[in-house]
């Protein structure tokens, strides 16, 4: 156990590095870090559903975007500070998040099954956000931007790092929630659950409440990242925040990390965030220099190659690849020994 | 009299939407493979049927023959060098793996064709046959005959054939096909390229009738799940019901709340089904 000690130096180095860096990053880098940290933190609180508790839930958006409207329509209609607007989010998406799990563990709808209800409930969302005009239908919602000094009352800031430093908050306050789930009662039980369900059950352990009370945490949390996003860019769309499409965007940072592990989803995200944007960054390129149209798919494409290569190669993700390298190195070094 | 037409264009819709959901149907009972790319290969079908079109002016029903064929050759060529290798892992990964093939391809649709929605003007597309007060558009009722057809093909080989019989084996059970001497890894490659070229056959009768646009394929997908599964898992009787069935739901839905609500209709019924009679409606207990 004494190797592991300098560990915790590398991640005080690493977090005195990623909070200096509004000091001398530029708005483009802080912009990237910014979505990058954002699809952390969402895959972070759909890892203590998908990860943990192994429901690989493809509707995960719907929570982001109930977070996002409830705020802003808090805001809009009753001039309610975002601030708490996000509380009422929040608590709207758990409950949401808990009905669903209750539904689906209730009727024992498992493993695909579970994975299309999930996709089925976000994509009735979002069809009819997008078709009651007062919820801002398919133009979306413009948030009424604040000017001063007021702004920060309403969780509104003029430079881009305040709300870097909010949601690197964000993500440790998720990665601290994370690490007391995995060493709970509440972790064992979900990893037994997750091991074997039946198995689990016939020790005594209440399956069903136990999924739904992750159901629950994950729904509330990941409908904060959803306010977080609303003010950020002070403008909401129905396919922007909840959805199939964004539902897949939110796991891709998990898969390609290794879901189940504490820094898999954090670590993904801030792999594949700069890969898109890299990626789109070559599409402006080849479109300049080869007078080329029509290469607006090339990232989507990656996130696709992304996925179909990683369950390939490293199924449990870069964690689980190096979790698994230095388990091997080690059978090989008593081996010898 | 809205609600007689309304159910009369949910007949026609039903017939290609059993069609497109039989290919689904028989990968994953034969290959127990979740195909997320379903929606986006029937798209490929759509495409294919609209390039041909473009291109040698071919007429959908001309050219759905050279569609399914091709999508066959892709079908099979996926199976073999990338679903065949992680056929016997957790049912994630076939997920995950198709999910991330349906963004691959349909983004390649997009970098080759554009974001613009197209049409496929052929000589029938606005005609319509009167009966009393009803309306019968000629496209529909084109596409619902031929994809009967292509039905009615599809259920005497696997019924008739030799490799239709070794499909129907291997999805009985895997491990006795095997020792029969089955090579079930070809069976796979076999059936998921003939579920892809029925899917192939249902898009090029809906780019008939329907806009062909890129991003349609996931909705398709889960609208093909709701089908699969309405019908019960494992019947393809059940699945040709199923079609019907939501074609029919889905054009009262759109009669009674607005035209692009009418997934939510479908959606709802999926949710509905899988709480509360999962085997689906044709489906035995404990299947």
């Amino acid at each position: 156990m004494t190797k592991s000690r300098p560990l915790p130096f590398i991640y005080v180095a690493l977090a005195v590095f990623f909070l200096t860096i509004p000091l001398y990053g530029g708005d483009y880098v802080l912009e990237m870090l910014i979505i990058a940290f954002w699809f952390a933190y969402l895959g972070s609180c759909w890892n203590i559903v998908g990860g943990y508790t192994g429901l690989l839930s493809l509707g995960h958006g719907t929570f982001v975007g109930i977070g996002a409207y409830a705020s802003t329509l808090l805001f809009a209609h009753l001039g309610l500070t975002p601030w708490i607007g996000m509380i009422a989010g929040a608590v709207v998406a758990s409950m949401a998040g808990a009905l669903l799990g209750y539904l689906s563990f209730r009727f024992k709808v498992r493993g695909v099954y579970f994975c299309l209800i999930t996709m089925a409930a976000t994509e009735i969302v979002r069809l009819v956000f997008e078709h009651v005009n007062w919820l801002g239908s398919t133009i979306g919602i413009f948030i009424q931007a604040v000017k001063g000094a007021g702004g920060a009352a309403v969780y509104q800031f003029g430079p881009k790092w305040p709300y870097y430093l909010i949601i690197m908050a964000m993500t440790g306050g998720i990665l601290g929630i994370s690490y007391l789930i995995e060493r709970s009662k509440l972790g064992y039980f979900l990893k037994a659950i997750k091991d074997n369900e039946d198995a689990a059950r016939s020790l005594g352990i209440p399956a069903i409440r136990y999924q739904i009370i992750a159901m629950a945490i994950s729904g509330f949390f990941i409908a904060l990242g959803g306010t977080f996003y609303a003010q950020y860019r002070l403008y909401i769309r129905p396919d922007l925040v909840m959805g199939v499409h964004f539902s897949v965007e939110i796991v891709m940072g998990p898969v390609l990390g290794g879901w189940g592990t504490l820094l898999g989803p954090i670590l993904g995200s801030l792999v594949m965030t700069p890969l898109g944007e890299f990626t789109r960054w070559l599409t402006e390129i080849i479109k300049t220099t080869f007078h080329m149209q029509g290469l607006t798919g090339l990232h989507m494409i990656t996130y696709g190659l992304v996925l179909v290569l990683v369950v390939r190669f490293m199924p449990n993700g870069i964690v689980g690849f190096y979790l698994r390298r230095r388990e091997l190195k080690r059978e090989k070094e008593s081996a010898a020994g | 009299m809205l609600y007689v037409q309304a159910l009369i264009n949910g007949v026609l819709l039903g017939a290609i939407y059993g069609l497109m959901a039989l290919g689904l149907s028989l990968i994953f009972g034969v290959l127990r493979i979740i195909n997320f790319a379903h929606g986006t290969l029937m798209v490929v079908g759509m495409y294919s049927s609209y390039w041909l079109f473009t291109v040698l002016g071919a007429d959908p029903y001309v050219s759905l023959l050279p569609a399914a064929a091709f999508l066959f050759l892709v079908g099979f060529v996926l199976q073999r060098y990338i679903l065949n290798p992680i056929v016997d892992a957790p049912e994630e990964m076939s997920f995950l793996t198709t999910l991330g093939l349906g963004l691959i391809i349909q983004n390649l649709i997009l970098m080759a064709f554009g974001p613009d929605v197209h049409t496929i003007d052929t000589a029938y597309k606005l005609s319509s046959l009167a009966v009393g007060e009803l309306n019968i558009d000629v496209a529909k009722l084109l596409a619902f005959g031929t994809s009967l057809v292509v039905t009615g093909v599809f259920f005497s080989f696997l019924q008739w054939s030799e490799t239709g019989r070794a499909i129907r084996a291997a999805s009985d059970n895997r491990e006795a096909a095997r020792l029969m001497g089955i090579d079930t890894k070809k069976i796979y490659c076999i059936a998921f390229a003939i579920g892809a070229a029925t899917t192939g056959a249902a898009g090029a009768c809906f780019s008939t009738f329907i806009p062909t646009s890129q991003d349609v394929g996931m909705l398709f997908t889960l609208t093909s799940f709701v089908i699969v599964i309405a019908g019960g898992v494992g019947t393809y009787h059940g699945t040709l019901i199923g079609g019907f069935l939501i074609g029919i739901v889905e054009e009262l839905g759109a009669v009674m709340l607005s035209g692009s609500m009418k997934q939510v209709v479908s959606f709802c019924l999926l949710m509905v089904i899988l709480f509360f009679r999962p085997q689906g409606l044709f489906g035995r207990e404990g299947d």
